[in-house]
């Protein structure tokens, strides 16, 4: 077939294309408010890998990525677009509340951590179901119905944090701060091995379990009969049903699993960083997910590289602000906007060209004439 | 009837119009003359290129080479604007009416005459009135295009073509939805608007409708143009024939069926499709073990709902299927993946959207429907080693080429991917073997190997059912033939039946109307 990229201008070239291209608009901005690009690259990168600190930074907000990042992919594979993993990761956050206050006081945190894995990936799950029903049974678009619970699950949580959670007497809309036994062990261990310390990240345990979870997911959905399914469903509906498989059931299993991983998302920043459920503390990972699923072609391995540039982007952003001070915070928003853009939402403007240019040189010279039209 | 004189220019003249889609060449060199204020029918078997032809006139697709001439002018027709302009209106096979718009809405889509809508509407409502009473073409202009039958959803895009100022009306198979009454009053109209001055394409494979309402007939094979008569001097035989052409039969070595008991039994069976048509029309016959039925027709006659219903794959209303002996749920929730349990294997005429998943590689190919047999699993994971072994192996016995199971789907040629296809649900030593169209777009080659296959599968005392809209795949495979026409079995013939015998019947004619046709 002549319409498809040998696979390593797929996974790398294309994706490279994409960032150049991005950083490149990205510099036109920086320019405008009359900063070097070149030197706020720089500045970019050194503060995302240039010292330990920064790199655990990078690698806290890429575990959050992978979540979502997963929680997309396999819901893409099916054939569907879950735009909820945002609402799906916050309403997790009241799963990880629940089980971490009502257990803090008086078990270890290796109780804990397993019950609230469980817990925000029930809760994360449950927030999934109903567009998946709908989805399956009634056909309402589940990218409409999840952006829908996106809206609900915030308003949720604003009730739960203003109304329910929060200690009595204190002002601020969260919950109580967990005990050492609700919070998830850092990583410095790990760090102390290259000699350098956390400096203050936050970077913990649960990066682990997103690596993990690269891992099933990978399993799942290339190595399982259901992940099979899934992907026949997602991808030629018709065969499936010729096949037998049932499409109401694999869709809503395939949103809970979505759900699920994106609940997970939570422990990160709630149990491993915050030690408490404050608002809005997914602060948009759910959407960069989309991104970065995209963007890893939907394998968790490109997944946990976009995740990390990601992460990088945000981590690295965060030092150039400073560095900076022509480029706010808001700028660099705009830049880790640019990248979703030309990565995510414009994935595949350069795909038939690259394919024209690559089908240049499969075929030999004999007939070159069809080849170009 | 209100010929034109001879010596005007005749309102449509296609020169040597040729048109491939990549190695397929839909239409080769063809000529066609359209004479003024005539009624003049294009028929053949699917896929002869009618359509095609149709959509070059009307501007969709663009010849290779050839020219247009409309009303002596030759002139380009670069998209649907410029057909139009031409005077030329074209009624789909498939309504392109926006449903939740009213008929007046939908006939002023894309000629509203300006911004605001106000003025252009109250020109229409005269116009639109002028047209109904003048063609008695009665719809309420006001009703939703939603809320009205077929037929009359039909006399809208008559009317949105004669708003247009047609001249030239093209109606692609325009009785397929139709009732015979409802039939009876469109070819009134066509009368009507023949005798006004207009011209009339009608593309159909119904033979009886050409005799009956048109004054001349060309005929189309395999994409040309093969012979053009008057409707007077012709006749229902002469046309079947031309439209099946007298084909090479291929030559099956097989020796004689010997059929055991019923394997497979369907008893009234009635399907209707999504829009609520009727597609298998009360169908009731068996299929022995060690025996091949084939259900010879024109593609569209309720043979793709008929091999549906009895897979499980779409819900039947009414009816009976047993399978070795015992009942399918086919008006409730038939599950194919139990149906296969059961040993129905069913090789699905559609291999591209149905039978593989493309963008699968060959060993998940393979699988596919049988992702649960234990065979290729274990718990709930996959064995990959035993799919690649399995895999391989029927690459060899089959010839699959390339022989890597790890290419996708995509990369196969036709017939290897029939192969892929043929080799999965053969091998699981079915009762039942259901086969659509086993060699469409498959190489000659290939063709050999897979009709030998579906002999050595009923020698091995399968029950085989064949759906084919090649008659002489048919004829050298079947060792009974049933003939559907329109969601109805019309004929049940032995090997030995003609194919002349068959082509009749395939265009509906059957042994009682075939006189009352040829009047």
């Amino acid at each position: 077939m002549k319409n498809e990229l040998p696979k390593w201008a797929d996974y790398i070239l294309l994706p490279l294309i994409n960032l150049t291209i991005a950083f490149m608009v990205a510099g036109l901005v920086v320019l405008l408010v009359g900063e070097n690009p070149l030197e706020a690259a720089y500045i970019l990168v050194r503060g995302a890998f240039g010292y330990g600190g920064g790199i655990a930074y990078t690698l806290y907000y890429a575990t959050n990525f992978i979540f979502t990042g997963l929680s997309v992919a396999v819901a893409f594979h099916c054939g569907l677009f879950n735009i909820g993993s945002e609402g799906q990761a916050y309403i997790g956050g009241l799963g990880v509340a629940i089980a971490v206050l009502a257990l803090d006081n008086f078990m270890p945190w290796w109780v804990i951590f397993p019950l609230a894995i469980l817990s925000s990936a029930l809760f994360g799950a449950a927030w999934a179901l109903i567009p998946a029903w709908l989805q399956a049974k009634r056909g309402s678009h589940i990218v409409i119905t999840t952006i829908m619970f996106n809206f609900i699950a915030a308003s949720i949580m604003v009730y739960a944090l203003v109304e329910v959670l929060k200690p009595a007497g204190s002002m601020a809309p969260q919950t109580r701060t967990f005990e050492q036994a609700g919070q998830i062990p850092k990583l410095d261990w790990l760090f102390e091995i290259f000699g350098s310390g956390l400096q203050g990240a936050p970077l913990n345990l649960s990066f682990f379990l997103a690596l993990i979870m690269a891992f099933l997911v990978w399993v799942l959905i290339w190595r399982t009969k259901f992940g099979y399914e899934l992907r026949t469903t997602g991808t030629n509906p018709t065969a499936a049903i010729y096949a037998g498989i049932p499409p109401v059931r694999t869709i809503v299993i395939t949103m809970l699993i979505s759900g699920a991983l994106a609940g997970m998302m939570a422990l990160n920043p709630v149990m491993g960083d915050q030690t408490r459920v404050e608002l809005d503390f997914t602060a948009g990972a759910g959407f960069v997910g989309i991104a970065v699923a995209l963007m890893g072609r939907g394998h968790p391995v490109g997944i946990i590289f976009a995740a990390i540039l990601f992460g990088m982007l945000y981590q690295g952003g965060a030092e150039l602000s400073f560095d900076m001070p022509n480029i706010s915070r808001d700028m660099i928003i705009a830049i880790q906007g640019l990248v979703i853009f030309f990565a995510g939402a414009l994935e595949h403007v350069f795909r038939p060209s690259m394919i024209r240019f690559f089908s240049r040189f499969e075929k030999p010279p004999s007939e070159p004439g069809r080849e170009a039209a | 009837m209100a010929k034109q004189s001879s010596s005007s220019p005749p309102a449509i003249k296609l020169s040597g119009i040729s048109k491939s889609f990549g190695p397929v060449q839909a239409n080769k060199d063809i000529d066609l003359v359209v004479e003024k204020g005539s009624i003049h029918g294009i028929i053949g078997e699917n896929g002869a290129g009618k359509s095609t032809l149709m959509s070059i006139l009307y501007g969709f697709y663009h010849a290779d080479s050839g020219t247009i001439a409309i009303n002596g002018k030759e002139m380009k027709i670069p998209d649907s604007q410029a057909a139009i302009a031409a005077g030329i209106g074209m009624v789909h096979q498939h309504f392109m009416l926006v449903d939740n718009f009213t008929v007046l809405e939908n006939v002023i889509l894309g000629a509203e005459g300006g911004a605001i809508l106000n003025r252009g509407i109250a020109k229409a409502k005269t116009e639109l009135q002028r047209l109904e009473d003048e063609y008695s073409l009665d719809v309420d202009i006001d009703t939703l295009i939603e809320e009205l039958p077929v037929g009359l959803q039909q006399r809208v895009e008559i009317l949105k073509a004669l708003f247009r100022n047609a001249d030239i009306l093209i109606l692609d198979e325009p009785t397929g939805v139709l009732t015979p009454a409802e039939a009876d009053h469109l070819f009134r109209i066509f009368r009507q608007l023949r005798d006004e001055g207009k011209t009339i394409i009608l593309i159909t494979h119904k033979l009886r409708e050409i005799m009956a309402i048109t004054d001349s007939v060309s005929v189309m094979r395999r994409g040309e143009m093969v012979a053009t008569r008057k409707t007077s001097e012709t006749s229902v035989e002469e046309l079947a024939e031309l439209m099946v052409g007298r084909r090479v039969l291929l030559r099956v070595d097989k020796g004689e069926a010997n059929p055991g008991e019923d394997k497979l039994v369907v008893e009234n069976l009635t399907v209707k499709d999504e829009r609520g048509v009727v597609m298998v029309d009360d169908v009731s016959f068996s299929v022995k073990a060690g025996e091949i039925v084939g259900i010879a027709g024109v593609a569209g006659n309720g043979q793709s709902e008929l091999m549906a219903a009895i897979s499980g794959i779409m819900r039947a209303e009414t009816g009976r299927v047993l399978l070795d002996g015992k009942p399918i749920h086919v008006t409730g929730h038939a599950d194919p993946a139990l149906l296969r349990q059961r040993g129905m294997a069913h090789v699905p005429e559609d291999r591209h959207h149905m039978g593989l998943v493309l963008p699968f590689s060959e060993k998940e190919n393979s699988i596919l429907g049988y992702q649960n047999d234990e065979t290729y699993t274990s718990g709930q994971f996959l064995q990959m080693a035993a799919i690649d072994a399995d895999a391989r192996a029927k690459i060899k016995q089959y010839d699959i080429r390339p022989p890597n199971p790890d290419l996708k789907a995509s990369s196969f040629s036709g017939g290897n991917q029939q192969k892929i296809v043929l080799s999965r649900e053969m091998e699981r030593d079915p009762v039942v073997l259901l086969v659509g169209q086993p060699t469409r777009g498959v190489d000659v080659g290939a063709i050999e190997f897979i009709h030998k296959r579906i002999i050595e599968m009923r020698d091995a005392g399968k029950a085989v059912l064949l759906v084919s809209v090649e008659l002489d795949e048919i004829r050298s495979l079947a060792d009974r033939t049933l003939v559907m026409f329109a969601g109805k079995i019309v004929g049940e013939r032995g090997p030995e039946a003609s194919e002349g015998e068959l082509g009749l019947l395939m265009a509906g004619v059957t042994d009682n109307d075939g006189a009352e046709a040829r009047q």
